[in-house]
């Protein structure tokens, strides 16, 4: 049967990926965020997983105002990353799991969760750089992917317990799912941050220690705030962290915290790495 | 603004900030749909080459067309843009987060970099 053998949750800003272009890992600026990631490393090569399923939200690469899916699933053979028009470095293709996509979307609609499925889909930073701070030596990806898409760019946004139900819909779809898969769960965005309006550059500690604090052991707590109140403490973009509640809802019912790292500030952010395992 | 007053209070409107909501979607349309096309590199190129017949080919607003004229980042919020699109026409001039910071706060990009560093 299928294993889920935990979570990894990592900000994904842009400039990440430009440090890592530049090989500035220990740079003065970037070494404490990066210095989260060797645990990670080492808990990767532990638990060997085959697949992800990642929660992320796109930034104008995959998806326009034309046409925004509040939630959104993958169920291709392979995603290809694109120019997003900032000089990010093309980021290598990822397989995909076409099969547990769609029994990921069968569960999801049967539970009354109505995604939008994507048999192309472009996926962006937000998913490439966590896959390069999570295997930053692979020649090729040794995870195939399931990406699902929150949508938040375009209010109104699902709320965050909306977010957290959609991961544990997930969760019981990865539970009925009869192969043989050792399946990480991955969530990426945040924290704190906002990059527009005369409040841009705002962060907030206190409001992510709350989340950090209460992952793993009370996600529900991180669902009693309104998206406005979410947005007020955490940034206009750092309402992503509805990524990381879905994909904690997808861990499972239990979970006990193995590592964590957070730095202000990495660019406009507030960096933060988690690893999770269900307990 | 200073740091604790950018956190505002519950259920208040959130200090210097708009909401990329319906409303600002159908007014930002046209604006968006320019930067959207930015991802491709030659859109890149025919906006340096020639930027006022690239807003007319999306038929940016007025003031749409004059926030991009002034580089206005407030400007092009107010008319409708979303900060994940208008970081794409930031690129085209090399800006990036903290130089579109320092454009909205009006502090110096040093200072705004300070900002950030304050907080850590
Ligand atoms: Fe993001």
């Amino acid at each position: 049967m299928a294993e889920v053998v935990g979570a990894y949750f990592t900000s994904h800003v842009p400039s990440i990926g430009g440090a890592i272009a530049r090989g500035e890992q220990n740079d003065p600026y970037w070494k404490p965020f990066f210095d989260g990631f060797p645990r990670v490393h080492e808990w990767l090569a532990e638990v060997k997983p085959d697949v992800a399923v990642a929660f992320s939200n796109d930034h104008g690469l995959n998806f326009f105002l034309d046409k925004m899916p509040t939630f959104a699933v993958g169920a291709a053979d392979e995603y290809t990353n694109a120019d997003e028009g900032w000089g990010l470095p093309l980021y290598k293709a990822m397989k995909g799991h076409a099969a547990l996509s769609w029994h990921i979307i069968e569960h999801l609609v049967e539970d009354e969760f109505d995604p939008v499925t994507c048999q192309q889909m472009l996926v962006d930073h937000a998913l490439s750089i966590p896959f390069e701070l999570a295997w930053p030596d692979a020649k090729e990806w040794p995870v195939r992917v399931v990406p699902i898409g929150i949508n938040t760019v375009q209010h109104p946004l699902p709320s965050a317990r909306r977010c957290l139900a959609l991961g544990r819909s997930v969760h019981r779809a990865l539970r009925s799912w009869r192969g043989a898969e050792r399946i990480v769960i991955i969530g990426t965005g945040g924290l704190s941050h906002q990059l527009d309006g005369e409040r841009t550059g705002f962060m907030n500690r206190e409001y992510d220690m709350f989340c950090l604090d209460n992952l793993a052991t009370d996600p529900d707590a991180l669902t009693r705030d309104s998206i406005h109140e979410i947005v007020r403490q955490a940034g206009t973009q750092g309402v992503e962290v509805l990524n990381w509640i879905a994909a904690r809802g997808a861990l499972g019912p239990g979970a006990k915290e193995i590592h964590r790292n957070y730095h202000i500030p990495i660019s406009n952010t507030a960096g933060a790495t988690l690893l999770l395992e269900a307990a | 603004m200073t740091i604790p007053a950018m956190l505002g209070e519950p259920g208040k409107p959130i200090p210097g900030t708009t909401l990329f909501d319906g409303a600002a979607a159908r007014k930002g349309y046209a604006l968006n749909a320019m930067c959207y096309s930015f991802n491709v590199a030659a859109n890149r190129q025919a906006f340096l080459d020639d930027e006022d017949a690239y807003c007319d080919r999306f038929s940016l607003t007025p003031a749409q067309r004059d926030a991009v004229a002034k580089r206005d980042v407030l400007g092009m919020i107010a008319a409708g843009g979303n900060i994940y699109y208008l970081a794409k026409l930031a690129g085209i001039f090399g800006l990036n987060v903290q130089d579109v910071g320092s454009m909205q706060t009006g502090m110096t990009v040093p200072e705004f970099k300070q900002m950030l560093l304050d907080q850590a």
